[in-house]
């Protein structure tokens, strides 16, 4: 008999692993909200203790169940502005560089170069920073320590760099080359080209690629860890960024450990946790709703 | 003329890029050549970890990677096949992808307060490598998914119609058609997460990680030393710590990931070669 039908038969091999692949899928965001579930169950109980007020006063100093978070709010936020003046021109300019200047063998070269940076476990940046980087700054920049805000912004703007240049390049990439022709047939430099057509066209990506450098940076830990000198000070003063600095991640990694389970020390440091998850889910989130703009769709889904 | 300078600056900004990570590189590389011999890699850790080896920490780590992959992999692929061959065009989608690039930007010590709070107290697993591995994998989740999705993606369309409309089935296609050209692909996605989770600290600190732990794991739910760890506790916690130890442990640390990366590029361009579309 010749079948002139798809057969109807069920298949329960393929119902079984067909709604498998769909729990992986949507698995995805159950793991984000447990993730903040878990953040907030351990992190809440702070507020019983420590007043609102309380937090964002200027002293941390836990042994005194003194929880002031602002000087570590304001350490994040000093060293991740450090980080992304210094890494975004530059990550913008080597992406145009590599993307519209660079001969092909140049590329080839700088291409894996910068993955192998982003594969260098921040420990071992940190490290580096702590015995290398500190000693320079201490004695060119005559600071009383090398570890300080700069030190720490200064390794964080080289780990965000894979990240900045990959995004920009993509996005540069995305620039149909019709416009490039059209521009340059109209007479225009190849520089007035990159500068007026290309990066304005690619100008949504570059934004993603600033603010995923910008996620990068908040969140690092060990690398600013070892090299800011982890004082829990007010960075107010013209010359912080020269002094000793101490961020949110690295006070979670460096006081976690000591602390009691369920004493209002623990519960506060899941308190920095859930500001650190708010902080990073709005940057990502921002670059995610700029990055859904569509895109040529290609290979995938075909039936139903 | 303003060209030139331009591209001058451009040019700059490259070299400026690139000498500090050949500076890097070549300096762990000449201080901690020194440390390295057979010994180094073979032996355990002594006195306080000033002599000896950093066995237990490269052992600690390899685990630590099987057990980071078994953690995600499934998980990972599972969903990249669904986002791309599944998923419609939807608001449940949209949630899902925004889900993924959240999961990738959530900080690594963010991580290790979760994996503490859930895996190690809320389901009693305490300090231990299944902890540490589940942290890490779900860490690595996200780097998997996105790889895997876009090496799904990159198979052409043409393989899929021909397969339907020789009356595969959908799953049949992705089985037989789909998985089998992005195989490479998918790998180069999975070793390059894994390679992060390798040199991550942040998130086995308070999940797995033991300061000085002079003998192998033998169980599951054991602690164990690792190598990030491990250099993070001789470079900052331990005085009086010989130089050439710390510089022989980050290049040991450093060849571990530098291979990875290695295997994953030789994996993309072998395929890149053969592959005939």
């Amino acid at each position: 008999m010749i079948q002139t039908e798809p057969s109807r038969r069920p298949r329960w091999g393929e119902f079984f692993i067909e709604n498998l692949i769909r729990i992986c899928g949507f698995s995805a965001i159950a793991f984000v909200a447990l993730v903040f579930f878990f953040l907030l169950r351990e992190g809440l109980p702070a507020l019983g203790r420590v007043l609102p007020a309380e937090m964002l006063k200027q002293r941390w100093y836990p042994t005194f169940d003194l929880f002031g978070m602002l000087p570590l709010l304001l350490g994040s936020v000093l060293v991740t502005v450090l980080a992304t003046i210094m890494a975004v021109p530059l990550g913008l300019a080597t992406a145009i560089f590599i993307r519209e200047v660079a001969p092909n063998w140049v590329r080839e070269v700088l291409k894996p170069l910068i993955e192998v940076l982003a594969g260098i476990p921040s420990v071992v940046l940190g490290f580096l920073g702590m015995v290398a980087v500190a000693p320079l700054i201490r004695q060119y920049l005559d600071t009383p320590t090398g570890l300080t805000a700069f030190t720490g912004a200064l390794m964080l703007a080289y780990m965000s760099l894979p990240t900045i240049i990959s995004v920009a390049e993509d996005a540069l990439d995305a620039v149909p080359k019709s416009y490039r022709d059209a521009a340059l047939a109209l007479g225009a430099t190849r520089w007035q080209t990159i500068w007026r057509v290309t990066l304005p066209a690619a100008r949504s990506g570059v934004l993603i690629a600033m603010m995923l450098g910008i996620g990068r940076a908040i969140g690092e830990t060990m690398a600013v860890m070892m090299v800011t000198g982890n004082a829990a000070r007010m960075p107010l003063a013209l010359d912080s960024a020269f002094r000793p600095v101490r961020t949110m991640t690295a006070t979670i990694a460096a006081e976690m450990g000591e602390v009691a389970q369920g004493s209002t020390h623990y519960h506060i440091l899941f308190m920095v946790g859930i500001i650190l998850f708010v902080l990073t889910f709005i940057v990502n989130a921002i670059a995610s709703v700029v990055g859904m703009r569509g895109g040529p769709r290609r290979g995938g889904r075909l039936l139903g | 003329m303003s060209e030139k300078v331009a591209f001058a600056v451009l040019t700059l900004a490259a070299i400026s890029v690139v000498v500090p990570i050949l500076l890097v590189l070549g300096y762990i590389v000449v201080r901690g050549i020194s440390a390295i011999s057979w010994d180094f890699i073979t032996a355990m850790p002594r006195s306080g970890m000033r002599e000896g080896g950093v066995l237990p920490a490269v052992v600690g780590t390899v685990v630590l990677t099987f057990g980071t992959a078994i953690a995600a992999l499934p998980l990972g692929v599972g969903a990249a096949i669904y986002l791309a061959e599944y998923a419609p065009d939807n608001w449940l989608t949209r949630a899902i992808r925004l889900a993924i690039i959240n999961l990738a930007g959530i900080p690594s010590v963010v991580y290790g307060l979760f994996g503490l709070g859930l895996f190690v107290l809320a389901m009693g697993m305490g300090t231990s490598i299944v902890a540490g591995s589940l942290t890490l994998g779900l860490m690595t989740l996200p780097i998997i998914i996105s790889t895997a999705e876009e090496a799904i993606l990159s198979v052409p369309q043409s393989f899929r119609v021909v397969s339907v409309s020789l009356g595969g089935t959908r799953w049949q296609t992705i089985r037989y058609q789909v998985l089998p050209q992005a195989l490479p692909g998918i790998l180069t996605g999975v070793i390059l997460g894994l390679e992060r989770a390798v040199g991550e600290t942040a998130p086995i600190l308070f999940t797995v990680a033991a300061f000085y732990l002079p003998r192998l794991p033998t169980s599951i739910f054991d602690q164990t030393m690792a190598l990030p760890y491990h250099l993070y506790v001789i470079s900052t916690q331990v005085p009086g710590m010989p130089v050439n130890v710390q510089f022989g442990t980050a290049l040991v640390l450093l060849a571990l990931v530098l291979s990875m990366n290695i295997v994953a590029t030789v994996v993309r361009s072998r395929f890149r070669r053969r592959r005939q579309w």
